[in-house]
């Protein structure tokens, strides 16, 4: 036997060896991650709408309507009321031209019929909604409970999502870690990471989801996220594209609030 | 004299209770290879079973909790899943698998918390 088939035949005897005392068998769980909320005195939800704004590019009220939608119609229990996207902005500003009137009055939650109506009242430069302080003028509608509760009879007592979505343009320049591709004098690919300036553009999604009890008008929870990203300044990705992006991030949170969401992974058992 | 009955006492009480805990493994062992079975055929509450019926007859099995905390964890049980991978990294603080799972599951179950505490 030469020295070289008995390092191999050593090798292999140490390597079963290690192999039987480390029984292990890799398995895929799925962790259950309980809701937020208790929903089981509901069995619809009405997505209303959203105070939305940031940039023209994306009309963030109709898109998160739509995306909020369809996201609970197949993957959650409640049945999802279709009913007219609200203009909440015009809403908000018409109870307040109201409560300016006539000490508080609640805006009649008529939906877009309405909206319509009030946005010859409400000038669009009024409705504009550009960032925090913006939408800080029209926050009040959410603890209108009146206006809630009749919305809520309107569509017989279901569970109101409502909220903000503020999706705003950012632009960010500084020193970026980047990947150098290059050839060695064999010919060899190399990469290499280059601290590099880079001017960058994108946006920053800050979307608040609010629950309210249709049958009181009660707010029962109200979540916030933040979610950004920056591409190179050269590449021209369309701004609704980058809204999905984003929005992708947050779903699975937002689900959570309403129904058991499972995080799928893997484990290792052991012997 | 007595000295002699003494240390031969002492010395089948050693090796009597060494055979003990050798029995108390292997039984235990079979739990645990019985509870893989089962839970790679997705029968977690029955593997869950196992993997608890291994600890109480060997409670230095840390296999045995690494898996019985895998289990409570697929349950959504995260407080008996922490208390059960806890146990296993105590016995076996230098094994590199459990404490993998652990910090999987820390990764989760912080993330969840930071979540209802907002």
């Amino acid at each position: 036997m030469t020295a070289r088939s008995a390092a191999t035949i050593a090798s292999l005897v140490v390597l079963c060896g290690s192999l039987a005392c480390t029984s292990f068998y890799e398995i895929p769980i799925e962790t259950p991650i309980q809701p937020k909320m208790d929903v089981s005195g509901f069995s619809r939800v009405l997505v209303a709408g959203f105070l939305g704004g940031g940039t023209d590019d994306v009309d963030a009220n109709l898109e998160t309507v739509r995306l909020l939608r369809s996201q609970l119609r197949s993957k959650s229990s409640l049945r999802v009321v279709e009913a007219e996207v609200l203009p909440l902005a015009e809403l908000a500003a018409k109870q307040g031209q109201a409560a300016g009137d006539s000490n508080g009055v609640a805006a009649s939650p008529g939906g877009a019929a309405d909206g319509q109506q009030s946005t010859a009242q409400a000038s669009t430069h009024e409705l504009r909604i550009q960032n925090e302080k913006d939408l800080e003028r029209f926050q009040s509608i959410f603890a209108d409970v009146a206006f809630w509760k009749k919305l809520g009879e309107e569509y017989q007592n279901p569970l109101i999502v409502t909220g903000t979505v503020l999706f705003t343009p950012h632009r960010d320049a500084g020193m970026v870690m980047q990947e150098r591709e290059w050839y060695d004098q064999f010919g060899r690919r190399r990469v290499t990471p280059v601290r590099t300036y880079m001017e960058r553009k994108g946006f920053i999604l800050t979307p608040k989801f609010i629950f309210i009890d249709g049958r009181t008008g009660a707010t029962l929870y109200s979540e916030q996220f933040r979610e950004e990203v920056l591409y190179n300044a050269q590449q021209n990705t369309p701004a609704l594209s980058t809204y999905f992006e984003l929005m992708d991030k947050l779903i699975p949170s937002f689900l959570n609030a309403l129904s058991t969401q499972k995080i799928r992974g893997t484990r290792v058992l052991l012997k | 004299m007595v000295f002699r009955a003494i240390v031969v006492s002492a010395a089948l009480l050693v090796s009597a209770s060494a055979a003990y805990a050798r029995d108390a493994r292997s039984e235990a062992k079979s739990q645990v290879e019985f509870g893989i079975r089962m839970a790679q055929n997705q029968l977690w509450k029955e593997a869950a079973y196992r993997w608890q019926k291994a600890v109480d007859i060997d409670p230095t099995y840390a296999a045995a909790w690494n898996n019985l905390a895998i289990a409570y964890e697929q349950q959504g049980d995260f407080e008996n899943a922490a208390k059960a991978y806890e146990k296993a990294v105590e016995l076996e603080p230098d094994n590199l698998m459990i404490r993998q799972n652990y910090d999987l599951f820390k990764e989760i179950n912080d993330r969840t918390k930071r979540r209802n505490d907002r």
